[in-house]
């Protein structure tokens, strides 16, 4: 297998997959510039493409932004490698969108503009609260998004064939600068048309290889997985009940427990989702969007759960565990076994679009939230001239800002191992965010106090957890690599023993949130929490949308 | 406690259709209190069903793998069936609640706002 080492994903054709990937970009791009020309000057077109996406195009987006790499590559690695535990994570991300569409999408799609802030700030003082959701959505965005980037780099090395670090740091560049450009070109109108383009190659790629691997096995799912028991020799067996990965032992039991609580309760409190429900014109656009949005989400991740098998069964664990980015291999493996060549450089295109789509939506969720909620509410204090150019052209800086900020970063975090990151993303969306969405939505007496003792502290206690947690130091050394698991090497500060905080930080959060809202004097605002509420629920007030 | 008229008060007389309506009336009105229960007691009960069903499934996952693993037929064992269950109950729970949504939900929430808008079809 040193050919594999020496080649990139045996089989692929670089010039192939670069060819197909320069012709999305150019294909995107087009229509980005084209729906731009639609577009007016101001903040609500530049942040929510005015409100004028039909639910089932916004449902696709969801989708689109939601699927990441680490969705499609990583669970359908996870699957072939660990065989059941892979699917233990599709279950978590797809169930979580209950939370989405019963408690959270409708209100909140009633009561706010732009951003998370415009909802927690509602019926709070306004610049304390509006600082702290800016906060939040940030550092979320900021794991968020470096995630996304370092895996651009190893995605590059696996399917581009590119691994001189310089080679991988101009790609991942290349990557951000197109982020950049997408978002201050077409701004959410432009971002929302990549992401529906996405989702439906991701999707339809996804499911033709399903078809096709199913077909190869007389449409029996049961002869799949027995194609991949068979193919993993002795230890097969394993591949078909939980327990392959996490149930080594009680602590790591206890952790996808931890784990499992983070991703059903995170998605709704992930801000580049929350301001997709800003982009349909009433709550129930936004309803038929989450509706549309579980489907597709449901389906795909059916899809992984064969093309995992899949790879096991024809590519086989060997191959995929000797291949430059291990699990994240298997599913590029399998559409070469597939469809060869041609196939595999559709899937690599398909891949890099993920990338390219989740981090425009992060990226304009991010400088909304810096323009909207810090620089006009908290610096300006709403007392600004022109509001609407102003915040847009501040809002276009920051997308710039964030957009070097992530470029530099993911050319530092390449071939780091930060795939806690993304973990931890949910994590702080699921401490800082949910609790104080759901208690500001549906808790009378909550108050600016709370709001802040729950958003500071679910972030403040989700790092601490985190940084002195055993994914930063302290694991112990894997012979067969011969590093440690742990991001850092060769030193060990950690005393919380889970790699997943949820366990902890989500109820503590909960109790923060109750806790700072009864111990201060401040009485709510009862004239805000019923204009909040009938708006919530009525949808009374709401600005029609600018475009059909 | 009518909310057919909400406040023109002592504004400019015409053109200003933006008048803030009187939400505390508004939320205080029986048409709204029934909206808001008919919400609270569809959704609230059903998020702690799916949660605990979810939590039920992780758990037996993390501390029964050996019930897991029994199988069924095949190669499909309980494991997989409870997974692929977690499937069809979101996809059912959806189905259900937009079924309420549309027909219970909506009429009444749009019949206050067309209240409060003071323009009814």
């Amino acid at each position: 297998m040193i050919l594999a080492q020496t080649t990139g994903v045996e089989g692929s054709s670089p010039i192939l997959n670069i060819s197909i990937f320069a012709a999305f970009v150019v294909i995107t791009l087009t229509i980005v510039i084209t729906v731009s020309k639609k577009a007016t000057s101001g903040a609500k077109d530049f942040y929510t493409a005015g409100g004028g996406f039909t639910g089932p195009q916004n449902g696709i987006a969801i989708s689109g932004d939601y699927l990441s790499a680490a969705s499609f590559l990583g669970i359908a690695g996870a699957i072939a490698l660990y065989g059941y535990d892979g699917f233990l994570y599709s279950i978590g991300f797809l169930v979580a969108w209950l939370v989405a569409l019963l408690l959270v999408a409708e209100l909140l799609r009633n009561t706010g503009r732009y951003t998370m802030g415009d909802v927690l700030a509602f019926r709070m003082r306004q610049r304390p609260v509006r600082a702290a959701a800016a906060t939040s959505t940030l550092a979320v965005s900021f794991f968020y998004l470096l995630a996304q980037m370092a895996g651009a780099g190893g995605l590059v090395a696996l399917l581009l064939d590119i691994k001189s670090k310089t080679g991988q740091s101009i790609v991942i560049a290349i990557v951000g600068a197109l982020m950049i450009a997408y978002v201050l070109i077409g701004g959410m109108r432009g971002t929302t048309w990549v992401q529906i383009i996405k989702a439906v190659l991701l999707i339809a790629g996804a499911g033709i290889m399903t078809v096709w691997v199913l077909t190869l096995f007389g449409f029996s799912l049961s002869a799949v997985m027995g194609g991949a028991v068979e193919r993993a020799g002795a230890t097969g067996e394993k591949l078909l009940s939980p327990g392959a990965q996490y149930g080594k032992s009680g602590l790591t039991k206890l952790d996808f427990v931890s784990l499992g609580l983070a991703l059903v309760l995170g998605t709704a409190g992930l801000p580049h989702i929350l301001m997709r429900f800003y982009t349909v014109p009433t709550a129930k656009e936004a309803r038929r969007s989450v509706v549309w949005a579980i489907w597709l989400i449901g389906l795909f991740y059916l899809f992984t759960l064969v093309l995992g098998y899949g790879a096991g069964a024809l590519v086989g664990p060997d191959a995929i565990k000797k291949a430059p980015g291990a699990a994240n291999s298997a599913a590029p493996l399998l559409a070469y076994e597939l469809g060869g060549t041609v196939l595999l450089g559709l899937i690599a295109a398909v891949a890099f679009a993920t990338i390219l789509a989740v981090v425009a939506g992060l990226t304009i969720t991010a400088s909304a939230s810096f323009a909207h909620d810090i620089y006009i509410n908290v610096i300006k204090r709403g007392q600004v001239q022109d509001e609407q150019h102003t915040e847009v052209k501040i809002a276009r800086r920051t997308a710039v800002v964030i957009g070097l900020v992530a470029i530099a970063g993911g050319i530092l975090a390449n071939g780091q191992n930060i795939a806690f990151l993304v973990a931890l993303a949910f994590a702080v969306a699921a401490s800082a965010n949910l609790p104080t969405i759901l208690y500001s939505l549906f808790w009378k007496r909550f108050n600016t106090q709370g709001a802040l003792w729950s958003i500071y502290g679910g972030l403040g206690i989700t790092l601490i957890l985190i940084i002195f947690s055993p994914v930063v130091s302290g694991k112990p050394v894997d012979a067969a690599t011969g590093k440690s698991p742990s991001m850092l090497q060769g030193v060990d500060f950690h005393w919380f023993p889970l790699d997943n905080p949820g366990l902890i930080s989500i109820p503590l959060s909960f109790l923060l949130g109750y806790l700072g809202t009864v111990l201060s004097k401040e009485r709510a605002d009862e004239g805000k929490y019923a204009e909040m509420e009938v708006r919530s629920l009525t949808g009374a007030g709401v600005e029609k949308a600018v475009d059909h | 406690m009518s909310t057919t008229e909400s406040p023109q008060g002592s504004g400019p007389p015409s053109g200003e259709r933006t008048n803030a309506p009187d939400w505390a009336t508004v939320q205080a009105s029986p048409e709204f209190q029934r909206l808001r229960s008919r919400l609270r007691t569809f959704v609230f009960p059903l998020t702690g069903a799916f949660l605990a069903w979810y939590l039920l499934y992780v758990l037996l996952a993390s501390y029964a793998p050996s019930f897991m693993a029994i199988k069924l037929f095949g190669n499909i064992n309980v494991g997989l069936v409870f997974g692929l269950l977690q499937f069809v109950s979101t996809f059912a729970i959806t189905t259900w609640y937009v079924r309420f949504a549309d027909k219970k939900f909506d009429p009444a929430a749009t019949a206050i706002r067309e209240q409060i808008e003071g323009d009814g079809k």
